[in-house]
Parts: structure tokens; sequence; C-alpha cells
């Protein structure tokens, strides 16, 4: 497998629109007769399936979802990051490129992060346009607010929704193009496997989850923007449905896998209440901007609060420790997810947690709403107040909130080169399914910021590079690859009915994930993984046996959905374990306990470690591990301090 | 907790469905009622029957996808909450709970409690959008929109797009889930160019998909989880009415 990263010469500012006048056109006569599928519609796939639709592309576009709008970009909370500097307060591309890069940890590519910076500015402007609600000043014009790793205000945001109203911009984008036929949507699909035709993408296996039925799909290219693989901890701030079978069914048919022991662990989602739960619910991190985080300052007093004879309340301010602000004055409560959440579980492991299991840490508000007002509070955060309520019962305009980390993103996926092209020709990644742009850890903000800059922005540009060399023949789906494709597809989902063995889907799914999370989650040694992996065996095993899966495949069938799932984060959390055990330095998310400085912070390995590990499917044994390194031209590689 | 619940089945959309009763004797108060459905689904699992078959997804009231009519009322008896939102602490120890999907002419139930509702796409694919391709839009903040407006556009493009409006109201009207998507268009200054046309095609696939009309009950605003105003729909009416006297 050889890995081309395709960045182009020059100089960082210059190589985005230096490689857009190197690469290929289609010329518009030509782009009608080439089909394109894009799999997935959320920010992503939808921006993508929009764009290339208008540029006059024949567009295919899936979702398993019963409508393209409940793709799980709508869940997003605290807002979009964007290099406009409307605030004069020193913001740059530059800046951004460069907060970017250290918030990653310096793992990520230079030349893909500077033109994400780039197109950043660019993705405002098309939403306002749509008629995406953003956050105003009184004025009329945009707001912005504060993220973590930044000391800049440049998010852009419509309350705590600022996904939903990114996600039905380009939704709308989008029905647009359905209702000029140049996009024909496929609702309640699920990819199931990806077609090889002469080793190039060329079309996908989908099931019909109403009817059964396995459907075959060609295109002259296919695009996978199917989000990333957060629910392998089964617990997670994911949507219950969103999975990595896409890009795991991808990876099977040669494309590479980059990173995938990089995982976001959020710090402020609301605590685990019982053994029962089915999902953890974020709260943003926008909240950081108003809100200080602390424990009590003596493990006694902790004591009462988790015995419920005080609360906090009843805690002067001289009892608290904002420990964030203590070890971090510089950034104090906005230093980066990877950092607040470690800084959160080592107070909560030394025995400081206020709720019942522990684990758990105050945000207040008491200080924003008494500088401000509650109004203004609601103002900015009013759905996420109203949320919590509803999930804990307990007003937070006049307690603390209880929060802990909880899974939330994955920086790993499958590997692109600047195209965004994946090692299969043809097969291309966008937003969070691909690896490209976050490095070991993701700022906040920029999720929503990479999805659209891949879809409106990039694909639309580097994909008529792949298609300029494509036949125009009409692409079929009456061959042997499609036929081998399609018989695997329907063996397996035959295969998953008919065992009806002991343990339901949901089981194994938990048992894995507290694996996961034990010992692939916010603290890695290498004893941990190497018995995680041998339990990751052990549940493959169970769940090749013993899986019971009620129902038949011809019908909507949940638990079925469901057991091919997690019959693939299976397979994944096994090969995050060997990631995490051959990545011997912490780094971001990636947190080695052996490789921590003597106050605690993860310590990189930049002599052997400054490199993308790519892993290559290998049916017949161990999955084989290949190194793109990282060359830093502009930013000198230091140990991230937020201190 | 213990419940009885009383749960709609149905096999497809040509089966004609019926009511079946359960028992849970272990649900707590601070489950999510989604989280008791998946609690009497494994129970059901593990005896061999047909889990019931629910749509839902984020479980945080965000996505749209849940929806049942929960002793009558879509969304339960909470307020403000999507189905995924509603906590057993607002039900009692011994309750009998009714569960039934949405019940409308233009939703049809596909299994159980999971019902179509792509009608909704099909109206948004009329006109609920502005005319604006990738890469030709103007600067961000050449053009500034009061805060109030951009507010009142916000608190109609809130809707989650989850049907509840259709479930609670008597005549099976979309008119609040229409008039949330023109509403918001029709109050920004992007939405002008198209705002005549967005409202007669938008409205003419709202009765083709056989939604019927409104008669001004409020019930869908008192059960939409946004608390999505019945004022959008007065400002669709305007708007329809104007489009209508321009056009002639």
């Amino acid at each position: 497998m050889k890995l081309n990263s395709n960045i182009p010469e020059g100089n960082l500012q210059d190589k985005w629109q230096n490689h857009k006048f190197k690469l290929k056109l289609v010329n518009p006569a030509n782009k009608r007769k080439l089909k394109v599928i894009v799999v997935g519609t959320g920010l992503a796939g939808a921006s993508a399936a929009a764009s290339l639709a208008e540029l006059g592309y024949q567009v295919d576009a899936f979702t398993f979802h019963d409508s393209p709008r409940r793709a799980h970009s709508i869940a997003a909370q605290g807002g979009i990051n964007a290099a406009k500097n409307y605030h004069n307060d020193g913001d740059s591309v530059y800046r951004l490129f460069y907060d970017t890069i250290k918030g990653g940890d310096y793992r990520a590519r230079e030349a893909n992060v500077y033109r994400l910076a780039e197109v950043s500015v660019n993705i405002i402007d098309q939403a306002v346009a749509q008629g995406v609600p953003f956050a105003r000043e009184y004025g009329g014009l945009l707001d912005n607010r504060s993220f973590g790793g930044a000391q800049v205000s440049r998010t852009f945001y419509a309350k705590g929704q600022t996904g939903q109203q990114l996600l039905l911009g380009a939704y709308s984008a989008l029905n647009r193009q359905i209702s000029l036929g140049t996009v024909t949507m496929h609702n309640r699909r699920e990819m199931l496997d990806v077609v090889l035709i002469d080793g190039h993408a060329k079309g996908i296996i989908v099931r019909n989850m109403v009817t059964g039925e396995i459907e075959r799909h060609a295109a002259h290219a296919v695009i996978l923007a199917t989000g990333g693989y957060g629910n392998v901890y089964y617990l997670s701030t994911n949507a219950k449905n969103s999975n990595v079978t896409a890009a795991w069914r991808a990876h099977k048919k040669g494309a590479a896998f980059a990173n995938p022991c990089y995982t976001q662990i959020h710090p402020t989602c609301i605590p685990q209440s019982g053994e029962y739960q089915s999902k953890l619910t974020l709260m943003s991190e926008s909240l950081r901007n108003d809100g200080r985080v602390w424990v009590p300052k003596s493990k006694e007093t902790a004591e009462k609060v988790r015995k419920g004879e005080i609360t906090a309340l009843d805690i002067p301010e001289s009892e608290r420790d904002y420990f964030l602000e203590r070890r971090y004055p510089s950034f104090g409560n906005l230093v980066p997810r990877d950092v607040a959440s470690r800084a959160a579980k080592e107070r909560c492991d030394a025995g400081f947690g206020i709720v019942p299991t522990g684990q758990g840490v105050y945000l207040d508000f008491a200080d924003a709403i008494k500088r401000t007002s509650a109004h203004l509070i609601e103002e900015k955060y009013g759905n996420l107040f109203q949320m919590y309520n509803k999930i804990i019962d307990e007003d937070p305009y006049k307690m603390p909130m209880k929060i802990y980390p909880a899974v939330h993103y994955t920086m790993g996926g499958l590997w692109v080169d600047y195209n965004l092209m994946t090692t299969i020709p043809g097969l291309f990644a966008l937003g969070e399914a691909n690896f490209s742009d976050h490095g070991a850890n993701r700022l906040g903000a920029s999720a929503l910021m990479q999805g659209l800059a891949d879809g409106y922005f990039v694909i639309p540009s580097t994909i008529s590079n792949y298609l300029a060399d494509v036949e125009f023949t009409k692409p079929g789906t009456d061959t042997a690859e499609f036929d081998r494709a399609a018989k695997e597809v329907k063996d397996n989902t035959d295969d998953l009915t008919s065992k009806k063995g002991k343990y339901t889907v949901d089981e194994l799914h938990r048992q894995l994930g507290k694996i996961i999370w034990d010992k692939v989650g916010m603290g890695r040694t290498a004893e941990g993984l190497k018995e995680a992996i041998q339990q990751i065996n052990q549940i493959k095993e169970d769940f090749k046996k013993d899986v019971h899966v009620p129902g038949s495949a011809a019908e909507i069938n949940e638990a079925l959905e469901k057991a091919g799932r997690v019959q693939d984060f299976i397979e994944l959390g096994e090969l995050m374990a060997r990631d995490a055990l051959a990545r011997e330095e912490s780094c971001g998310g990636h947190f080695r306990e052996e490789h921590q400085t003597e106050e605690g912070e993860a310590l990189r390995n930049d002599e052997q470690f400054a490199h993308v590990a790519a892993w290559e499917y290998n049916a017949n044994g161990d999955p084989v591990r290949h190194q793109e390194e990282l060359i830093f031209e502009n930013v000198k590689l230091t140990q991230r301090s937020y201190k | 907790m213990k419940l009885t619940l009383e749960v709609w089945r149905q096999k497809n959309s040509e089966d004609k469905g019926k009511f079946e009763t359960y028992t849970l004797d272990n649900a707590n108060e601070h489950m999510s009622f989604l989280e008791m459905l998946d609690v009497l689904n494994e129970k059901l699992t593990k005896e061999g029957k047909d889990p019931v078959a629910f749509s839902h997804d984020c479980r945080e009231g965000i996505c749209g996808s849940c929806g049942c009519v929960i002793n009558g009322r879509p969304h339960g008896p909470d307020e403000e909450v999507a189905t995924c939102q509603l906590h057993m602490r607002k039900f009692e120890d011994g309750q009998k709970i009714t569960i039934e999907p949405w019940r409308a002419k233009g939703f049809p139930v596909l299994k159980d409690l999971v019902v179509d509702r792509s009608a909704f796409d099909r109206i948004m694919h009329a006109g609920g959008f502005i005319t604006v391709s990738t890469g030709s839009a103007v600067d961000a903040n050449l053009m500034p929109i009061p805060k109030a407006i951009a507010d009142e556009a916000f608190s109609a493009a809130n809707c989650i797009g989850c049907g509840a409006c259709v479930a609670a109201c008597k005549n099976a009207s979309a008119m609040l889930f229409v008039a949330a998507k023109v509403s918001h268009l029709a109050l920004l200054p992007q939405g002008q160019a198209e705002k005549t046309e967005r409202v007669k095609k938008m409205v003419k696939a709202m009765d083709q998909e056989g939604f019927g009309n409104c008669t001004n009950t409020g019930a869908c605003e008192a059960e939409c989880p946004k608390s999505i105003s019945i004022r959008h729909i007065a400002r669709m009416n305007r708007e329809y009415l104007s489009a209508s006297i321009a056009s002639e």
C-alpha cells in the first residue's frame, strides 16, 4: 500500500490556490454524463451532494434516516469557527490554522489545516445566504463567542443549535437539487458494501431498510460522508444509529484506516445515571465561556455531597477548587477538550467527584448570572439549560450543572490524500469519516467547519481531477463484482438473522463499550490495551456463535441493523487498541499513562511518532501499519501549553 | 416502577394492527421513555418475541426522529419535549400507558410506531429553500438583519420536523410545519426574492399530500416540542393571501 498525500508544492498560503489551478476539470457538457454516489446526508454529505449537483453531475444520495435532515450533524450545539476577524481581536486565517494545528497536538497535516482555515470564511457567507439564522448583535451584524483552545472570538452560533441550523441550510440546498431532478435521494437505505471494478470504486450495495431488499447502485465515483465511530463505546454523545459500517466495509475492501486511537472525550456531558442508560447527552463547550468548573477542595466535603447531605450551594467560595483556572491560568475554563477532560478525571479519581458514582464535577453559572443576568444567559444557552433540566430534573440557573467527560467525536477515520481520496481510487471520504484535519484532538466548533469545508468547497474542486480521467460509459450493476458483493451482503444478513443465540445485540455492544471505555478511553496503558485485544476477541467469538437477532431480514428490523453495525464495531475496537498500543507516546486524545510529563500532561515523542498511522486490512492475519510522515515547515513543534 | 403498557402493534403498512398489552416491572423514574422501551424490547427479545419498532436517533430532542402518542398526547405528558426527552418521573408507579403511532393520512404507518413522514420532505422540495449556489454568496455582514427579526426567524427555523403538530391536530393539518419554513424564510432579506412563489408552491404541495386545513384550535402549538407559535401560521396566511393577490 502506497500513501501519497498529494500535498501541493509551494508556500503554505498558496498551496490551495495553486492546486486548484492545476487540477483537471470536466467540461459542463461532460459533467452531465457522470454519476456520483454520496453516502450520508449530514453537513459533509448534504453540502457535497448539493454542490456537485449544482455543478452538473448526476448525484445519487443515500441516508439510513427517513429524511436527510435527521443526520447527526443536526445535534451539534455550540458553533462553527471562521477566521472572519469581525471582532477585531487579532484573528486571521493563519491564527485559525495555528490554533487548529496546536490544538491537534501537532498530528495533522499543515496543508489540509491551512486550507480548512482559508475556506472557513466562505462557509459563513454561504450559510447566511441560505437563510441560516445565526445569532446577531443589536446592530444586525453577526455575533461571535469563544471556544476552547483559542484566545479570540471566532465562533458563529445559533443559540445551542448551530448544527441544526447549518444542516437545515445544507438540506435546503439539497432539496433544491432534488426538486430540479439533479439529485436522486434514497432514504432508509444502509450502505453495506462498496463495489470495486478494476480496483476503482464504482458503486455500492445497500439494504432497503423497509423491505429488506438488497439493492445495487453504480456510479463513476463514490463519496462516503458517513460520520464517526464514537458509538464503538456504546455510551457516547453520538446518535443511537451513528456507526462505522460504511467506512469499515470500505476499509475491508482496501481503504486504509488512519489513527483509529484518536478519539475525543468531551469534558462537559451529563453524567451516567444507571445501567439502562442508552446514550449520553452533551452540554456544549460554549458553556465554558460563562460556566466555571469546580469540585470541593476537601474530600470530606465531596463525600457529603455524594451522600446528599449537602449541596453545592452549601459550599462556601473558599472551599471550592476551580481546578482548570488553577492549573491553566491563561486559558482557564477554555482549555482544549482533552486537557479539560483529563483534569476532571484526575480530580474524580482522586476522590473529589460530586455525584453518587464519584464521576462528576460542577459547571457553575452563578458568577455569570450575577455579572450579566439570567436573561442574557438564557439568550445564549436557553435550549441547553432546558435540556439539562429535563434530564436531571434540576434547575441549572439555581444549582450548578453536574458534568463528566464522555465520548463525543473521533478524529481518526479513513485515510485520505489532499484531494480527500482514500487509498481506493474513486472512493472519497468527507467530514468526520476521514482523518485529515484535527490531528490527535479536535478543537470545539471545528467539526461543523470541516464538514462544510469538505462538502461545499473542497470536493467540488478535487473530484474533477479524478473524474476527468474516467470513461463516460454508463455504469452498470450487471457485473461479476456487483454479483459477488451483493451475495456477500445477503449471506451476512441471512446469517445474522438465522442464529438465535443467547446474547442480544445490545448486551454484546455494552460489553464491548465497557472494555473500550476502560482500556482505550481517557487513559491507556500497554498492559490494558493487550487485555482489551484479548477481551474483544472473546466478544467477537460470542457474537459469531451466540448473537440473537429477532425477526427476519425482509422487514423493518432494528436489531438486524444494529447487529451489522456492532459486528463492525467489534473489529474496529480491536484496531483501535492495536493503534493505541503501537503509538508509544501521548498526544491529544490519546493518553498513554506511561508517557506523561511530571505535571501529568501529554508527552509526545516527535522523533518517532510525528506521523499518521494508516492501517491496511488483512483478511488472513494481523493488520499492517503504514506511516505517513508529517512535515512541519511553518509551525514549530512544542509542548502544548495552556498555562 | 411497575407499568402496564398498551402498545400499537402493526406488522407493516398492509396489516390492520392492534393493541397488545405488556407488563414491565423493572422501569425506574430516571429512565427516559425510550430507555423504558429499550428495556421492554430486551425483554421481548429474550422471550423470543418481536420487539416494538419505534423511530429514534439523537435522543436529545433535536433530530425529530422519535414521536409517539402517549396516553393521547403527542410526545406524552411533559411540556416542550420530544418523546426521547420525556422521563419516567412523569408517570406514576403502576400506571397504564397507551402508546400509539402518529395517526394521519399523510403519515402512513410502516411498522408498529414507525410512520412514513416523507410527505414533509416533498413539501420542502416544493420550495423550502433559497436559490443560492455554492460559491456565489456575498460577505455575510454585508446585509445587517435586526436582531429581533433574526430571533423571530430562528424561532420558526427551530422546527425539528417531528410531525407532532399533525398528530395533535383534529384535521391532521401540517400548517405549523409548513408555516415554520415559510415564515423563517419570509422574514429574512435573503428570502424575499422567492417569497411569493415559495408560499404558493409549498401550500399546494401540502394540500396534495392529504393534510387537512387549520381551524385555529392551537393544539399543534401546545404539543410542539420546540414551542413554535401559531403566529407563524398567521404570517404564512398573510404571505399566501398577498401572493395570491399579487399574482392575479
